[in-house]
């Protein structure tokens, strides 16, 4: 439940940001998971709905998650194929000679304060 | 810190003594374009009564703040030459048998230390201890895995030798660990032949994010069904560059091998100590005229 922690560091931003940008609230937050990344949408979403509540910035803030899809480079097709997940074969080729090129990241795109 | 993309390492730098002097800026400039003006609201401009909502675009990695203590660390252990290994696996794959075999091994032929990583208990660590190596227990409570931080704790309190070998093991759960950086040159994914050699594809993000696939307990192939092709198959179905190796920590199949690598990790670690090291040297000559 790693989530937690990830969750956990996104509200720790959520307060940097109104520290740095004096902002009282967040309305929404905009986040961006990779489908390629290590966490699981539906668990963030519970998780940031239980930690949301103990900051006052973060308590009213209502999460949308962005799913970017996963995208890698076949070597053996010298191309970008999309990939749904890891351990899948190029769907050109059936091959696994590849290197994720996108997708793996998780991050914070936009908020929405007040 | 950079509140933007989370770099940059004041909290952490400052919490330990040390005496280098490599300048703690890094490779690029701060405008992130961030201003907030009250006429950027959804509105666009400020009307007395009116909400002011207003986007801010941050772009921020949600790994960022561990991995900016990660680099920390990297760099801490990079100065003093010591080569860490993050030695990640499910539960009983047989991590601190192969831990103990390896510092039995190499005892007296240079300095090893040892990070325990387990929710609760210091048995662990104590096995570790028993062979005669440093080690220290995190214990994480209710947290499934290590981060940056835990570890720079460690750090603080083992202070493991100049060009020595850091075997940091981590939590068993082949899940969590793996979206964590701690500052390691390499995970290494242990994974015992009792369990299913479809594990690299069940589990890919952490057969994904390690280097190396450590296969133990092969002395028990014989009374079992794992098939060995199969499973380097399926983790490079997942990681086409993991290197794999094939041992038994309990009757000693393979340990020369891994025994093999661990020592060139470290001699490379120590060569790059010595490239920053004649870097300094070099610098200090300079400045002499």
């Amino acid at each position: 439940m790693h989530e937690m922690s990830l969750t956990e560091g996104v509200v720790r931003i959520l307060e940097e940001q109104a520290a740095t940008h004096g902002f009282a609230k967040v309305k929404t937050v905009w986040l961006e998971i990779g489908e390629l990344s290590q966490v699981d949408p539906e668990s963030m979403l519970f998780c940031f709905d239980a930690i949301a509540r103990g900051s006052n910035v973060a308590a009213e803030a209502k999460l949308e998650i962005v799913t970017i899809p996963g995208q890698a480079y076949c070597l053996d097709c010298a191309d970008t194929v999309p990939l749904s997940k890891r351990g899948d074969g190029c769907p050109k080729c059936g091959g696994w000679a590849l290197q994720v090129t996108g997708g793996g990241d998780m991050r914070i795109k936009e908020l929405e304060v007040e | 810190m950079c509140t933007v993309c989370g770099c940059g390492n004041a909290q952490v730098e400052h919490t330990h003594d040390h005496d280098h002097d490599h300048p703690h800026d890094h490779g690029h400039d701060h405008h992130h374009g961030e201003d907030v003006h009250f006429g950027k609201g959804i509105a666009g401009i400020h009307v007395p009564g009116l909400s002011q909502s207003r986007i801010i675009q941050i772009e921020q990695d949600i790994l960022g703040h561990n991995k900016s203590l990660a680099d920390v660390n990297r760099a801490w252990l990079a100065e003093r030459g010591i080569f860490a290994l993050n030695l990640v696996s499910s539960p009983g794959s047989g991590k601190t048998t192969l831990l103990c075999k390896t510092v039995e091994a190499l005892a007296g032929r240079y300095p090893l230390a040892v990070i325990e990583g387990d929710q609760q208990t210091s048995n662990d660590a104590d096995r570790i201890r028993a062979t005669g190596a440093p080690a220290i227990q995190i214990n994480t409570g209710k947290g499934c895995h290590l981060d940056a931080h835990m570890v720079a704790t460690a750090f603080e309190r083992l202070k493991p030798a100049e060009d020595s070998v850091l075997f940091i093991e981590n939590v068993g759960n082949l899940v969590c660990p793996a979206a964590f950086d701690l500052g390691e040159a390499y995970k290494v994914a242990i994974l015992s032949v009792t369990e299913g050699e479809d594990k690299p594809l069940k589990y890919p993000d952490m057969f994904a994010a390690a280097s190396m696939m450590v296969l133990n307990k092969v002395d028990l192939l014989p009374y079992l069904d794992f098939d060995v092709a199969r499973c380097i198959e399926f983790a490079r179905r997942v990681n086409p560059d993991i290197v794999v190796l094939q041992v038994s920590a309990r009757s000693g199949q393979g340990m020369d091998e891994w025994l093999a690598w661990v020592n060139e990790g470290r001699r490379r670690a120590i060569a790059e100590r010595i490239k920053l090291l004649e870097a300094k040297l070099a610098t200090a000559k300079a400045n002499l005229g």
